[in-house]
């Protein structure tokens, strides 16, 4: 950073500064060692263990790199993720460009829709997508008819980048919107005096300044692609390197390392990821000290560009909701099968599902969003104590962090169980199954996107407004509330949405966690419809259910924060 | 409307038969946890009978599939509050028993014989029992064979020809215990050079082989596949919801039990008594009658209320193979089979897939203007497909099974990482040349 350090410091305020910031980095510390490095550790050491005499080796990664399925699983993994990225890339841009620069109409429902691909049902997504662009879904039975063609949107690594992308893209378009509005006016308007305009001053000015945001974005698409099991697993792709850690750690009966191995594998790779990332907005300056109106100028769009802008983001909308129109049509259909729109439709699954299991909605809301909110304060609080401090290991913390998103769902629960399973509650119930826990695990799990949200926010701001209000005589603490928070809310908000939107519809640790039905979350449910014939339905519905309140919460907070920043921040 | 007469009927019959013993058994009260994958349109009516059976109890039911559930049990065993685990599999209840984590049990179950066919329905040891049947077979979607003009399959023989390449799905073995069971049960019946042989001229037909057993009654119901090797309930309970599938036992099919089991140090042993026993009575067994539900009852008396056409294992509805089934065998090289299947198969489809595609079209030519020489390299061909890396009897020796037991000290058993990669690399130099023999054998009939 090239922040200036503040001139006038009172001698006794410097040394009174690091007991907070150890009291903060401690306590952040502590909470990863618990519920992150302890359950994780527990797991992942039979990956250094020598299965014949039981002391530490690296064998087993030899093994990994000498093994055709676990190398070719590897390079799948990568081609897919970047894939992703590069696809999430022409999905994300476009929307929030657009949203953020001109005077658009319907911009909030814009960007709240964007999100709702993040929102992903287990199983149901996939479903819903085979049905629309499988090898017989709805598409390819009218292409087939029309034109007697066939397109494979479906097939193998490509059905993956496609899902993918659409499933993922909304953590650019978040990261780059929370950017946009970061950025001030008076950057645009001293290039535009200077005689640039358009692309120009988009590729020139605009776009290099939300770089933080949209390397905070792009990397999380990256690894989250790399880690994730369940989309390839659900299109039958299993040479990837995540189903094969799952696919080898659950099977029973057998006791082999290379589950864990890979585990190792997926969090290195990401850690190497996250570490690009960083050296990618190192060295360069993002913050901005002015903060004029926030964000771009918006302009009025005139004739033609208004129609190609609006085509564009209803087409891209479009694409990417489509798992989601799938749903929809599964939770009202009788029977859908082999042709392009169901037989018939019915009320009759929502009507099961609220009969039936009302208390999983519940649950889901209170879950979610203690997650979220933990996940915010840890993460915040470390993106300060990086940018901020001087603590030494700070960056640990950060990858450690990071680390979480990188852990099958099913280690950590595993780890979990087996970390806390013995440590029983005055209750008796023992604190593994205990439903806090559950929250618990997803703020874990959620913690690398709030983290990466909240880093992008604060690397926005600029330290010389915080030392200024220093040296007017506010106390740190004052600072951090009254400058710091205000400014880096896009961020923090940014960084909730996400966590608690994903955390409400994960599944493969609560699977592990969850002792009972009265205190399982949505995704639980839906697995249990899931997995009959005649679940299917009322399956998808719970789905929808999930999707219309995380898109209700994510559209508050979305016109919560436009509101507060019409308002305007009060100098 | 079936559900609460079957309910009702189960409670009457209940009260009867638990008056008699009620004097000398433990009165069962309070929560009873069952692990189970069975999905709710099976463990709901169970609940309901239950409970109104033993009023006082209340059956906590945990879904959580197989392989998460058998997890669950092993991480939570210090301070264990599962009484009972019931699924399908029963490599997984074999898992249990072997880490001791099954108490032994003597089910008051009359009427319920020690055989179905070549297949023990209960534990030997007692650790646990089967409760209910299920037969193999093929389920296809009607709309998708019309659509796509395929016949109607019958054996799994048809499932090899050219016809049907890349319209069938299955489940790994290795992933399912009860496609296990029916790989194990062509190896026992067709011996192993053969037996694998048929496997792989099936295999080289998949669209793909799933992790997910339910995957595959999913894929055939939405039409995203056609055809697919299933147990007989997911294709009536597909039918139940009306869904266009039809479904054929072959006529060698195997019989998989649905099993249920106490766990050792169950919190509440005698409600863990109680469910066993209620499965295994009349009520019980007649629950599974539902459509819904639709498993086959171990209990021989009770398919005189079945409804009609209800297919009878007892009455020889489902084809059961006349050989004995060995459980030793099987048990001695499960873990070998699993591997085999995922590095031959599973992880070499493409390769697999291709060269079979090819095989069906140098067929086709075949048939029309024959050429002798063209007939011998295809016969070299399939003979380098079928070719196995190792025999039965070194797949079931103490070698290749120290390689899959993790810790075990066994300085000369390679890893099993290491064993994986040979048998994939031997499969794909054998599938590589036979597709030259094949390609070969095209250029003689243009």
């Amino acid at each position: 950073m090239t922040a200036i350090p503040g001139q006038i410091v009172i001698t006794t305020r410097r040394q009174s500064v690091p007991l907070g910031q150890y009291l903060v980095a401690g306590s952040v510390a502590l909470f990863l060692l618990l519920f992150l490095v302890i359950p994780v550790v527990t797991v992942v050491i039979v990956a250094f263990v020598d299965p014949q005499s039981g002391g530490f080796t690296l064998v087993n990664f030899a093994d990994f790199v000498r093994n055709d399925l676990f190398m070719r699983s590897f390079w799948n993994s990568v081609y897919v993720s970047a894939m992703a990225v590069a696809w999430g890339t022409v999905f994300a841009l476009p929307l929030a460009y657009i949203t953020s620069r001109f005077q658009f109409r319907g911009a909030v429902l814009i960007q709240t829709l964007g999100v709702i691909p993040l929102i992903m049902p287990p199983f149901a997504g996939a479903v819903a997508m085979q049905l629309l662009f499988g090898r017989n879904g709805s598409v390819n039975l009218l292409l087939g008819d029309g034109f007697d063609i066939n397109i494979p949107f479906m097939e193998g690594l490509n059905g993956v980048i496609l899902l993918q992308a659409i499933h993922y893209f909304p953590f650019i378009l978040l990261n780059v919107s929370a950017s946009l509005a970061n950025i001030d006016r008076a950057m645009e308007e001293s290039a535009q005096n200077l005689g640039s305009s358009g692309f120009r001053l988009f590729s020139k000015i605009v776009f290099p300044l939300a770089m933080p945001g949209y390397v905070a974005g792009a990397s999380l698409v990256f690894i989250k692609v790399f880690d994730d099991l369940a989309t390839p697993l659900l299109l039958n792709v299993k040479d990837m390197l995540a189903p094969q850690a799952y696919l080898r750690i659950t099977s029973i009966g057998l006791a082999d390392p290379m589950g864990y191995v890979i585990s190792v594998v997926l969090i290195v790779v990401s850690m190497i990821a996250m570490w690009i990332a960083t050296m990618a907005t190192r060295g360069r300056d993002y913050a901005t000290v002015q903060r004029g109106g926030g964000g771009l100028a918006k302009r009025e769009m005139k004739g033609a560009d208004k129609i190609i802008a609006y085509g564009v983001v209803f087409l891209i909308l479009a694409l990417t909701l489509a798992p989601h129109v799938g749903l929809i049509l599964l939770s009202l259909a009788t029977v859908w099968s082999f042709s392009p729109v169901p037989d018939g439709y019915t009320m009759a699954h929502y009507g099961k599902v609220f009969a039936e299991s009302p208390q999983f909605i519940w649950n889901t809301l209170l879950y979610a969003t203690l997650a979220g909110v933990i996940s915010v304060i840890i993460g915040s609080a470390i993106a300060w104590l990086v940018q901020r401090t001087r603590i030494p290991g700070r960056m640990l913390l950060d990858y450690l962090a990071m680390g979480a998103l990188a852990m099958p769902g099913v280690v950590i629960g595993i780890g979990y169980l087996r970390t806390y399973y013995g440590v029983t509650l005055p209750s008796g119930q023992s604190l593994a199954t205990f439903w806090f826990m559950i929250v618990i695990a997803l703020a874990v799990r959620r913690l690398p996107y709030a983290l990466r949200a909240c880093t992008a926010g604060l690397q926005q701001v600029s330290p010389q407004l915080e030392e200024a209000a220093e040296n007017l005589g506010a106390t740190k603490a004052r600072t951090i509330r009254k400058i710091l928070l205000p400014l880096m809310a896009g961020g923090m908000l940014a960084g909730f949405v996400t966590a608690f939107a994903t955390a409400s519809v994960e599944l493969s640790a609560t699977m592990m966690l969850v002792q009972n039905t009265s205190d399982a979350p949505l995704a639980y449910g839906l697995y249990v419809y899931m997995q009959s014939p005649a679940g299917r339905g009322p399956g998808a519905a719970l789905g929808m259910i999930a999707v219309v309140i995380v898109g209700l919460c994510t559209y508050l907070s979305h016109w919560l924060l436009d509101r507060e920043r019409s308002g305007g921040v009060k100098p | 409307m079936i559900d609460r007469r079957l309910v009702l009927a189960a409670v009457a019959a209940l009260s009867v038969a638990t008056a008699g013993s009620a004097a000398f058994a433990q009165v069962p009260s309070g929560k009873v946890t069952v692990v189970t994958s069975f999905s709710k349109d099976v463990t709901d009516p169970y609940k309901k009978a239950f409970e109104a059976a033993f009023p006082g109890t209340t059956l906590e039911v945990q879904n959580r599939n197989t392989n998460a559930g058998v997890r669950f049990v092993q991480e939570t065993k210090a301070n264990n509050q599962v009484d009972l685990f019931w699924a399908s599999a029963p490599d997984a209840f074999e898992v249990l028993k072997r880490s001791s984590l099954l108490q032994a049990h003597k089910p008051v179950a009359p009427g319920i014989p020690a055989k179905l066919g070549p297949y023990n329905i209960n534990d030997p040891d007692g650790m646990f029992f089967g409760c209910a049947a299920s037969g193999y077979g093929i389920m296809w979607n009607e709309r998708y064979t019309r659509a796509n003009r395929l016949p109607d399959p019958k054996e799994w023989a048809d499932l090899g020809k050219a016809v049907y390449h890349d319209h069938v799905m299955i489940t790994t073995p290795s992933r399912s215990g009860t496609t296990h069971l029916t790989v194990e049960t062509i190896l026992q019946g067709e011996g192993w050079e053969k037996g694998w042989a048929t496997l792989k001229a099936m295999s080289g037909n998949m669209r793909s082989v799933t992790d997910r057993s339910f995957g595959v009654p999913d894929a055939v119901n939405s039409g995203q596949v056609g055809l697919g090797v299933v147990i007989d309930f997911f294709a009536f309970s597909a039918r139940a919801a009306n869904f266009p599938v039809k479904f054929v036992y072959p006529s060698v099919s195997t019989i998989v039990p649905a099993n249920v089991g106490i766990i050792a140090n169950a919190p509440n042993p005698a409600g863990a008594r109680a469910f066993v026993d209620f499965i295994l009575s009349d009520a019980g067994q007649e629950l599974l009658l539902m459509p819904a539900i639709s498993r086959l009852p171990v209990n021989p008396a009770i398919y005189a209320k079945a409804p009609e056409g209800y297919p009878n294992p007892f009455k020889g509805a489902i084809g059961l193979p006349g050989f004995q089934f060995d459980v030793s065998i099987s048990e001695r090289r499960y873990a070998a089979v699993d591997v085999l299947f995922d590095q031959l198969i599973t992880f070499n489809l493409e390769p697999l897939k291709a060269v079979t595609k090819a095989m069906h079209e140098v067929e086709t030519r075949l048939a029309k203007r024959d050429n002798p020489a063209a007939r011998v390299l295809l016969a070299e061909a399939r003979a380098l497909i079928s070719t196995m890396p190792v025999t039965a009897a070194q797949a079931a020796s103490d070698e290749v099974r120290a390689s899959f037991q993790g810790s075990t000290p066994q300085a000369k058993a390679p890893r099993q990482a290491e064993l994986e990669q040979q048998w994939s690399s031997f499969a794909k130099e054998k599938y590589a040349a036979a597709a030259t023999k094949v390609a070969d054998a095209a250029k003689l009939v243009p």
